[in-house]
């Protein structure tokens, strides 16, 4: 390199650059880093303890993958019959698979297998359960609204692999539980109408269980679906970066700006560090907390079973919808449909679709095609915090359903009476949940209005010169004036006048009407509060003596 | 599309923005005209550690001592991978009996781990600036005349492919593109036979002796006593055979003795054998085996779903999601004295499926 021509500090940058940076300026020739690092590197996320849970979900997924390749150098996917002549003594000289003989082997003979084990499925079922809450808080707050809906589908889709996944791994080691999950599947896909055997003979491979299930779980479990929902991971995060990250409305927090810290360094080692603690906490709930003891379930026969079986609780809700279901069959021209099995089984899809299409008939409602990054206080928007609980309890009343052997052994009740009190709730309770929390929310508006015009209640209680008692009420603040009056309110859309302006009238469309309606129900009268104006707060202030 | 059934006028207008431009940290003025509008962001608070340098390097070895903790956590993890035997069990008040070498594994491992994270995330609350920092954000659609450009690049690449002026080029091509996958449907078709007949027979037939499951000796009707619930399998299917599990999912046999006077199903009764009735183990709604039975009542229960049967009365359900009764084998005793089928069962075992008919 010549450096005769350059000036000073070129050639000292050039000589002295430290290590570092001459790596990266290797990279940046070939990878463009510099220009990526630019626009990230001080990136602004918004500080919220309900924005960690979107993390908890992303870091469990690592630990799933870490751990679940460790464990594929030991799992043999192999249905073979195998004798077990292993150190757990109760089965010694029992036949088995060898997915059940090598899950043994992991779990009694690999030093820190058990561990790794445990981890896996620990970390799955805290995967599950903080896409759950993850979810929830996006819905609650609006976050799924433009342009994010389609992070919304990326994420729901996540979380239905996320099922599948589990539910495939579940089912590897094939122990006594699990296979009778499997063949709880299996008579779910028989009662398909027409085609129910084959989809059962082609996931079989013939007649249930069969040889085959076993290796086929295997590959979709390890490859398949965590392939897939790599890379819907990657997207759902892409996405993130590229929409910026929502934020609760505040003092000097705007539609337009994203208040935080920078992704380097206050993020990173929050965000890096808190991947730590998930993984610490994992490890140590897996080092006391024993999960899915195969050894003591034993090798699966189809011809044997166990009390109290439940699968993870993620797919608890399906197993409610099917022990609730009346067992309903009919003869269809000589055919049979299984209502009582496949009924169930087209409603379990249909719980999750319900969340997945919200966000799309919330903005058809509203009509609003503007962005939205500033969240929503779930008390200021009462009929979706109203769905969302009544979503969540009809989940929750399913769950209920799923263990109704457990709620009756362990609270001394008639398996009959849950059963009967899981079918009425399925229907009953969403509706008591919506018009509930829809009071409770608009409650809530009410004493954020009260606040607004009347201060906040001190608990100082005065006494005037001539006996009267009065509670001193201090006035907000500006910030906590605008925090509280920061959201919008949306007016009921009306049906355009049904003549146009010559007079000729216009065809109004049951669309439009089933839209107004639906509107009306959002944001009419009884469904919001109006919050303060500016002027009804000045009447307010500026007269003495009020309290 | 539905934009236009709404006027905009029906949205709702954006909060002002108020004292928006007002630079971070500027001291705020009370807005007279809209005592609302957004006041900026608030002044920067400093921490303790931001003026006292003694809090900062407290801090400081706070952080150090976690990554301290840290390290000596992995090096107790690598001692505990070495030192402890795997199959040493310890008693841990609450938990009881459980793995050695998996408690200190993951107890090390999980110290190790969150000690890096707590350190991380101490120094960042602690020491790293809490100054926060607004930055602008861009409609994610793009601006108009990018788009008008990408329109007119596409037309301009749809025009010089030809794709709408030959159509015979477009149509063979759909064509193509539409058929090939049909190659890898046809693949699928290996994964398993068809269906036939087969979930209509099992390996029950005539004059198969039933073998208790337990004591694999055949059974006479003296071994069936009162009460009992007894499970069963035909001759010759051994555990070790290749088929065994699919046969024995649909073979297994569950058999009970009741008092003939209580059987209330005519039919039931004549295909038992002096009260002992043989039916088929396996749940009629998906599949479970059926395995609680309850003397007095005659009924059994599936653990898995709490579907019902009444053994008594032709093992119809009672309770539960079970759509149909459980089918009955026909036995009876042969020239040897043991308990045997008359013949196959008359109707599929198991979950019901569309060709049950």
């Amino acid at each position: 390199m010549s450096t005769a021509t350059n000036t000073a500090t070129d050639s000292r940058s050039r000589e002295k650059a430290p290590a570092g940076e001459r790596v990266a300026d290797w990279a940046d020739g070939r990878l463009g880093i510099y220009s990526l690092a630019k626009s990230n590197m001080r990136k602004i996320f918004p500080d919220h303890w309900s924005f960690m849970l979107g993390e908890i979900c992303l870091y469990s997924f690592i630990i799933i993958i870490l751990t679940g390749v460790y464990l594929t150098l030991f799992f043999h996917p192999s249905m073979n019959e195998v004798e077990y002549h292993g150190p757990y003594v109760p089965l010694q000289g029992q036949l088995m698979s060898e997915a059940f003989n090598s899950t043994m082997h992991i779990s009694f003979e690999v030093r820190g297998g058990l561990l790794i084990r445990q981890i896996h499925h620990w970390a799955a079922l805290i995967f599950l359960a903080g896409m759950f809450v993850h979810m929830m808080r996006v819905f609650f707050t609006g976050a799924f609204r433009k342009p994010r809906e389609v992070n919304w589908l990326f994420g729901f889709l996540l979380f239905v692999l996320g099922m599948f996944t589990g539910f495939t791994g579940y089912s590897l080691p094939d122990d006594l539980l699990s296979g009778t999950g499997v063949r709880f599947m299996e008579g779910a896909l028989l009662s398909v109408p027409i085609v129910g055997t084959y989809l059962s003979f082609f996931l079989f491979g013939g007649e249930f269980p069969g040889g085959d299930f076993v290796a086929r779980f295997y590959s979709a479990h390890v490859l398949l679906l965590p392939g897939i929902m790599l890379g819907l991971v990657v997207a759902h995060l892409i996405l993130v970066f590229y929409h910026k990250h929502t934020q609760f409305a505040g003092p000097g927090k705007t539609n337009n700006n994203v208040v935080g810290m920078p992704l380097l360094p206050v993020y990173t080692a929050k965000a890096g560090g808190f991947f730590f603690l998930v993984f610490g906490v994992i490890s140590v709930i897996s080092a006391i907390a024993s999960i899915n003891p195969i050894w003591s379930m034993g090798p699966y026969r189809p011809d044997q079973v166990s009390t109290g079986a439940q699968p993870d609780w993620y797919m608890g809700f399906s197993e409610g919808l099917i022990r609730v279901m009346p067992g309903w069959e009919i003869d269809f021209w000589g055919h049979t449909l299984v209502l009582g099995v496949f009924i169930p089984l087209m409603v379990f899809p249909l719980v999750l679709v319900a969340i997945a299409v919200y966000p799309f008939i919330e903005s058809w409602v509203t009509g609003d095609k503007r962005e939205h990054h500033i969240l929503d206080r779930p008390r200021n928007v009462p009929t979706r915090t109203g769905f969302g609980v009544a979503w969540i309890t009809w989940y929750m009343v399913l769950l209920i359903g799923g263990g109704n052997d457990l709620w009756a052994t362990h609270f001394h009740l008639s398996i009959n009476a849950i059963t009967w009190f899981v079918r009425i709730a399925f229907f009953v309770g969403p509706v008591v949940a919506f018009i509930v929390t829809k009071r409770i929310c608009l409650g809530l508006q009410r004493r954020d209005h009260d606040k607004i015009l009347h201060g906040r209640e001190t608990g100082i209680i005065k006494r005037l010169p001539h006996g009267e008692f009065i509670e001193v009420h201090e006035p907000l603040s500006q910030e906590q004036l605008h925090t509280l009056t920061a959201h919008e309110q949306y007016v009921p859309a009306e049906i355009g006048a049904a003549v146009d302006e010559n007079g000729v009238a216009r065809k109004v469309t049951r669309r439009e009407k089933v839209r107004a309606k639906l509107s009306k129900g959002y944001y009419g009268g009884d469904s919001q509060i109006v919050k303060p104006t500016v002027e009804e707060y000045k009447e307010i202030t500026s007269g003495h003596g009020h309290h | 599309m539905s934009s236009q059934e709404i006027p905009e006028e029906n949205l709702p207008a954006e909060q002002s923005a108020g004292l928006d431009q007002q630079e971070h940290g500027a001291v705020k003025v009370a807005d007279e005209k809209n005592p609302f509008a957004d006041p900026g962001l608030p002044p920067h608070e400093h921490r303790i550690q931001d003026i006292d340098e003694r809090a900062a390097r407290r801090s400081e070895r706070t952080v150090a001592l976690l990554f301290t903790v840290s390290m000596l956590s992995t090096i107790a993890f690598i001692a505990a991978y070495l030192a402890i035997p795997v199959d040493k069990a310890i008693y841990v008040f609450p938990i009881g009996h459980i793995s050695a070498l998996n408690f200190a594994l993951g107890c090390t491992l999980g110290l190790a781990l969150f000690s890096i994270g707590a350190g991380a995330v101490h120094w960042a609350r602690t020491l790293m600036s809490d100054e926060e920092i607004a930055d602008e954000r861009h409609a994610i659609e793009a601006p108009p005349e990018v788009k008008a450009k990408v329109l007119a690049d596409f037309k301009q690449g749809a025009k010089e492919s030809a794709l709408g002026r030959r159509k015979l080029i477009r149509n063979t091509m759909f064509g193509a593109l539409a058929l090939f996958p049909l190659s890898g449907v046809m693949l699928l078709g290996g994964l398993g036979p068809a269906p036939g007949t087969k979930l209509r027979h099992t390996t029950w037939a005539k004059g198969k002796k039933l073998v208790n499951m337990n004591t694999n000796e055949p059974l006479r009707p003296s071994d069936v006593a009162v009460g009992s619930l007894t499970f069963a399998m035909p001759e010759g299917l051994d555990e070790h055979d290749h088929d065994f599990q699919k046969n024995i999912a649909k073979d297994a046999l569950m058999i009970v003795r009741i008092q003939p006077d209580d059987i209330k199903d005519p039919r039931e009764l004549e295909w038992s054998h002096e009260g002992i009735v043989a039916f088929s183990k396996i749940c009629t709604h998906v599949g479970c085996p059926i395995s609680l039975y309850e003397q007095q009542t005659h009924h059994v229960l599936c653990p898995c779903h709490q579907s019902t049967f009444d053994l008594a009365d032709g093992a119809r359900v009672i309770f539960g999601p079970a759509g149909h009764a459980l089918p009955q084998l026909r036995i009876t005793v042969g020239e040897d004295g043991y308990l045997e089928a008359v013949s196959d069962f008359e109707e599929p075992v198991g979950p019901a499926f569309w060709e049950r008919g």
